[in-house]
């Protein structure tokens, strides 16, 4: 990997030697026990006494249940204990509520309504007996009509899927418009350059490496429910454990240990873990539910299913004008959409892209299909994924028509810096941008007039290379109170910061990790604020009894909201000791200077305290300046003032194989502007990760169903995630440009590569085929699909 | 955690106790080698056995390359035993010679961790009509000896697969070797396509040549896997090509003779159209290879 700063400089190394005592390159803090394999995750955990739960799925897609016998299950003699829909429905816990103000089954009791669902849970005293058992229950399923295909599911005819919602007699979930739409058509009307495509993204899986589970442990006598669950909002979890199960909040705890990857996947209360909880409130014992691979895949959250129809406008110089689209949304049986309450199609409305337009205009029809629920923000911020790759694909296609460069025509249609903070024609206020720098070092990384030279030379010998591009502007970090909740609970994020008698301190996050960084990433914040080495700062995060309020990591939004709240938390605590410091020099705050960790007495530099002499001070003997109380601590709550736009500028260069059509990823340059950089290193790593995603969505990723809504893509042989050998050597570069409200100046990043990849990786492919005529293929771009494009039959995947 | 449903182990550590033990048990039992296919599909309980025979310590006496010379100089064989695992044939520079076909499957077999487990034995008696060395075996003529109670009986490729899933070894029987004729002045290449690194074929090719001393085609063979219910020979490929001089137009007419003998169905790994396409490309790239190695212009 090389790594290209704005200056030029290239270092091929990380270095470790500086040993930055704030901002810069470390080695990551968590990452000794997870080499040595001493991370302790949900399923590490064996409390006395532990049972274990597994859950019975439907095996239809859409069915009426008409009877459920658990005799021969309740005889297994290592069962303790069999729940039906039917049991809960007694106890009012048979539905819960989803993220998005919908309900969904936690055991189904009238239907089934996507083939995974859950239908029962056995308790047994091993994990093997409890999987056994699920085969001795005895389910009658009365067969419907199942809707798959996403295009029928508002026909006259369709079965109604949520005949358990009152007077519902369709399959219709919202309907959702954003922008100018009579200004767009005005736009649309006069301009000399049109262009529309049908354009898919497919749904998708996060599949992270560990699949979702719980234990639960109610202790009866003081009636505490602790649960550890795959969880990547805590907070947000017990708050709604509360409101669902009638249990009082300061008598639950949520523990959210190590966790193996979250991607959005982890957002969702699913079904299991509500089991594992009434397994435990029923045996008194603890209860283990941990999912199988197969049930992660085919149950928990997906991501995308948008058919996207776009349509550009502009002048015959490439002048852009107007973008807007009509979106068909699959949310499945459920709608389980994890985003901000007012935002029910996510942060689609920034699909207007990096681009200053005249108009833009949006409707978006989302349905009910027999699918699994979910709708999960993977690596997206909700569903900015999807808006970057309908208009990089659809910037493309202009570019394909007026026969320019694409490179040319995004920067001439760049927001320029001088139009910062600037509005979007669908009201987003991106707060700092300076575009064309990043697309200038993305190109001179690329050697892009190079790579056109040597594409036309391969296309004169019948070489098929392809070169993609693509940029994008993100808006993560939610978010602005006065905006956005999840279920009421505002996205703000508390943060509280202790420095102990001997100057080492911890810090209590309400955001949790996943692999992240978090354990370093927020030490660095701290330190850089306070001059104590990061090694002698403890992170704490992700147990609801240690730690503030907040509503969690996804979306990108840990930096920039609780990395904020970290940053700003350290500056109060350094506030206090610069009090306590003008006592100990016996000088007034003003003649104070502050130099990484040391106050110093202004013209007299050698009168200094450091600031593990004023954290043994404030807790020591001896009198504090008047009005100080003793100790050294602080605790906030931050409210951001916006979102933060990272952007970014990837190339990609394919080449396929003319006999086969496999693609391969020869070469991929990313290019990002997360503002400040907080550590370079765990940046380019979420990078790397990123991008490798964006080439598992491009050429192969794909929750597929057939006719019958089976899912196809119910093992990792069958929803194939890229491995090294797919992915070329990363290059990566950067610019910076600050966010002007985020005390520190640091945007999220956690997603960007996501975002930004997969349409410059099918921009290339799409380049390579202009030959045959293509103009757009869907992804996955598997061999065979890239075959029938280049036959002059691309198909959409579905 | 994907468990299977209970069943009863036992280890065996020859070849006659594993096959007395077979007789007892009947069809309850399966014999389990590297496990790499078996253990996934009771994992996911799609089948399920009452009884595993673990042959993994037969290794000692059934995982071996040897290579034969024939009586008085004539062409001889190469004998592998059906413990033999993956990485083994990767790694034998003596197999590589004779059939660098072998290694050129091995490369893109599943990774690492299965090559290190899986075995020649176990990957042929699983028949998946997508397994790569079935399709090598066929290529190059191979015969299977198998051993019952009452001895031992050796049976070609085609009467070896019987079907998807399906082979010639009966209940009580074991594969314990396969033999492969070594011929002059040949050579064989393997190609494969797939959506990822370690995905099952969407299709792939095999291809053995042998030139006489002109220089003309004296016998090829082609073996697909993925394009029907089993990677069958192409005998009409060994008809077209026998007596010819090997040329590009003769490649591409063995390939048209493979895309018209297949069967490939649409599925999630590509359409019948786009699997007919390969078994052509593939044929003409493998024979082309097998030739240029035959007549040292490759390795």
């Amino acid at each position: 990997m090389t790594t290209v700063a704005p200056n030029g400089n290239r270092t091929a190394f990380v270095d470790n030697d500086r040993k930055p005592n704030g901002h810069g390159r470390m080695l990551r803090k968590e990452d000794p026990r997870f080499v040595r394999g001493k991370g302790r995750y949900v399923d590490d955990l064996q409390l006395p006494g532990m049972l274990h739960l597994a859950i019975l799925r439907s095996p239809f897609a859409h069915a009426r249940i008409t009877s459920v016998d658990t005799t021969l299950a309740e005889a297994h003699p290592k069962v303790r204990l069999v729940v039906t829909g039917a049991m809960l429905a007694e106890k009012g816990l048979a539905w819960m509520p989803t993220l998005s103000n919908d309900v969904q089954a936690v055991l189904a009791t009238d239907k089934v309504r996507f083939q995974g669902q859950e239908v029962a849970f056995v308790v047994a005293e091993d994990r093997y007996a409890a999987r056994d058992a699920l085969e001795l229950i005895d389910v009658e399923y009365e067969p419907l009509d199942p809707v798959i295909d996403v295009r029928g599911a508002l026909a006259p005819d369709a079965p109604v899927i949520r005949d358990d919602l009152e007077g519902k007699n369709d399959n219709h979930v919202f309907d959702w418009e954003t922008g100018d739409a009579a200004l767009s058509e005005e736009v649309f009307r006069r301009a000399d350059v049109v262009v529309s495509e049908d354009i898919v993204y497919p749904r998708v899986h996060p599949a992270p490496m560990e699949t979702c589970g719980a234990v639960a442990d109610f202790d009866a006598v003081d009636g505490k429910l602790t649960l550890w669950s795959t969880t990547q909002a805590p907070h947000a979890h017990r708050t709604l454990y509360a409101i669902v199960a009638g249990l009082p909040e300061h008598k639950i705890r949520v523990v959210s240990p190590d966790i193996g990857g979250g991607f959005g996947n982890k957002v969702p209360i699913y079904p299991g873990y509500v089991c594992a909880i009434v397994g435990s409130l029923l045996t008194g014992k603890p209860v283990k539910w941990m999912e199988d691979r197969a049930e992660n895949l085919i149950s928990t959250g997906f991501a995308r299913d948008y058919l996207m129809r776009g349509e550009i406008a502009a002048t015959r110089e490439g002048k852009i004008l107007a973008i807007r689209t009509h979106v068909l949304a699959d949310h499945g049986a459920f709608n389980g959409v994890a985003a901000p309450v007012k935002y029910p199609a996510g942060f689609f409305g920034v699909f207007t892209g990096s681009y200053d337009l005249e108009a833009a205009y949006c409707k978006m029809t989302a349905v009910y299909t027999n699918k699994a629920p979910g709708g999960v923000a993977y690596a997206c911020s909700f569903r900015i994924t999807e808006a970057v790759y309908l208009v990089e694909r659809i910037v493309d296609c202009l570019a394909h028509e007026l026969g320019m460069d694409p490179v040319e025509l995004r920067m001439k249609n760049f927001i320029r810096p001088e139009q910062f903070p600037y509005r979007t024609k669908t009201g987003w206020v991106y707060d700092s941008g300076n575009y064309a720098p990043t697309m200038e070092l993305a190109k001179d990384l690329a050697g892009y007039d190079a790579l056109r030279a040597e594409q036309a030379e391969k296309r004169a010998r019948g070489e098929i290379m392809g070169i993609g591009v693509s940029f994008f502007t993100e808006a993560v970090g939610a978010g602005p109170r006065k905006d956005m909740d999840i279920l009421g609970l505002g996205m703000a994020d508390g943060c509280e910061l202790r420095v102990h008698p001997t100057g080492k301190a911890v810090v209590r996050l309400s955001v949790q990790t996943q692999g992240q960084g978090h354990e370093t990433t927020f030490a660095q914040i701290v330190a850089g604020e306070l001059g104590i080495p990061p090694q002698d700062i403890e992170v704490v995060h992700g147990d609801t009894d240690q730690t503030p309020f907040g509503l969690g990591t996804y979306g990108s939004r840990s930096t920039p909201v609780s990395g904020a709240a970290a940053a700003l938390v350290a500056r109060k605590v350094r506030d206090k000791a610069r009090l306590i410091a003008s006592g100990m020099l016996e000088v007034s705050v003003a003649d104070l200077e502050w130099d990484e960790g040391t106050f110093r007495v202004a013209g007299d530099p050698e009168a200094s305290v450091t600031i593990q002499d004023i954290a043994m001070k404030a807790h020591g003997a001896g009198d504090l300046p008047e009005g100080i109380e003793g100790g050294l601590e602080a605790q906030i709550c931050y409210n951001p003032e916006n979102l933060t736009y990272p952007h970014g500028a990837y190339i990609c260069v394919v080449d396929i194989d003319p006999g086969t059509a496999k693609v391969t990823v020869r070469r991929f340059v990313a290019v990002d502007d997360c503002g400040t950089r907080i550590n370079p290193m765990i940046i380019e790593g979420q990078v790397h990760g990123g991008l490798t995603d964006g080439v598992g969505m491009a050429l192969m990723e794909m929750i597929a169903f057939d006719e019958d809504g089976n899912c196809l893509s119910g093992s990792l042989m069958d929803y194939l995630i890229p491995t090294a050998l797919e992915v070329p050597d990363w290059e990566t570069g950067f610019t910076v440009t600050p966010s002007p409200h985020h005390p520190i100046g640091a945007k999220g990043v956690g997603e960007s590569a996501t975002v930004g990849s997969p349409p410059a990786i099918v921009n290339a492919v799409v380049d390579a085929l202009a030959p045959f005529g293509v103009r757009h293929a869907d992804m996955p771009l598997t061999p065979s699909r890239v075959w029938e494009a280049m036959q002059g039959r691309p198909e959409p995947p579905i | 955690m994907q468990v299977p449903a209970p069943f009863e182990y036992q280890r065996v550590s020859t070849v006659t106790e594993a096959v007395t033990l077979l007789d007892r048990l009947g069809d309850t039992a399966r014999l389990v080698a590297g496990g790499h296919s078996l253990i996934p599909m009771m994992k996911l309980r799609l089948t399920n056995f009452e009884y595993l025979i673990d042959i993994n310590e037969l290794h000692d006496e059934l995982g071996y390359i040897r290579s034969e010379p024939g009586p008085d100089g004539a062409p001889g064989r190469i004998r592998i035993g059906a413990m033999t695992r993956h990485r083994e044939l990767l790694e034998s520079d003596e197999l590589a010679a004779a059939f660098p076909i072998f290694r050129d499957a091995e490369r893109v077999i599943a990774d690492p961790v299965v090559r290190n487990r899986g075995t020649l034995g176990g990957s042929l008696c699983q028949s998946d009509p997508s397994e790569d060395l079935s399709a090598v075996c066929t290529t190059l003529d191979a015969s299977c000896v198998i051993q019952g109670l009452d001895g031992q009986r050796v049976v070609s490729m085609d009467e070896f697969h019987q079907g998807p899933y399906e082979t010639a070894v009966g209940d009580a029987e074991i594969l314990t070797e396969v033999r492969f004729p070594v011929r002059p002045r040949g050579s064989s290449a393997y190609e494969k396509v797939e959506r990822r690194a370690g995905d099952w074929a969407v299709v792939s090719a095999g291809a053995g040549v042998w030139l006489d001393e002109s220089g003309l085609v004296e016998d090829a063979r082609v073996g697909l896997a993925a394009v029907g219910p089993n990677t069958a020979g192409i005998p009409g490929i060994a008809d077209a090509l026998r007596g010819q001089r090997p040329t590009e137009e003769l490649y591409a007419r063995a390939g048209d003779i493979a895309a018209e003998s297949c069967s490939p169905v649409t599925d999630r790994r590509g359409s019948a159209e786009y699997k007919r396409h390969l078994a052509r490309e593939l044929t003409v790239r493998v024979l082309r290879r097998a030739v240029a190695r035959a007549t040292g212009q490759e390795v």
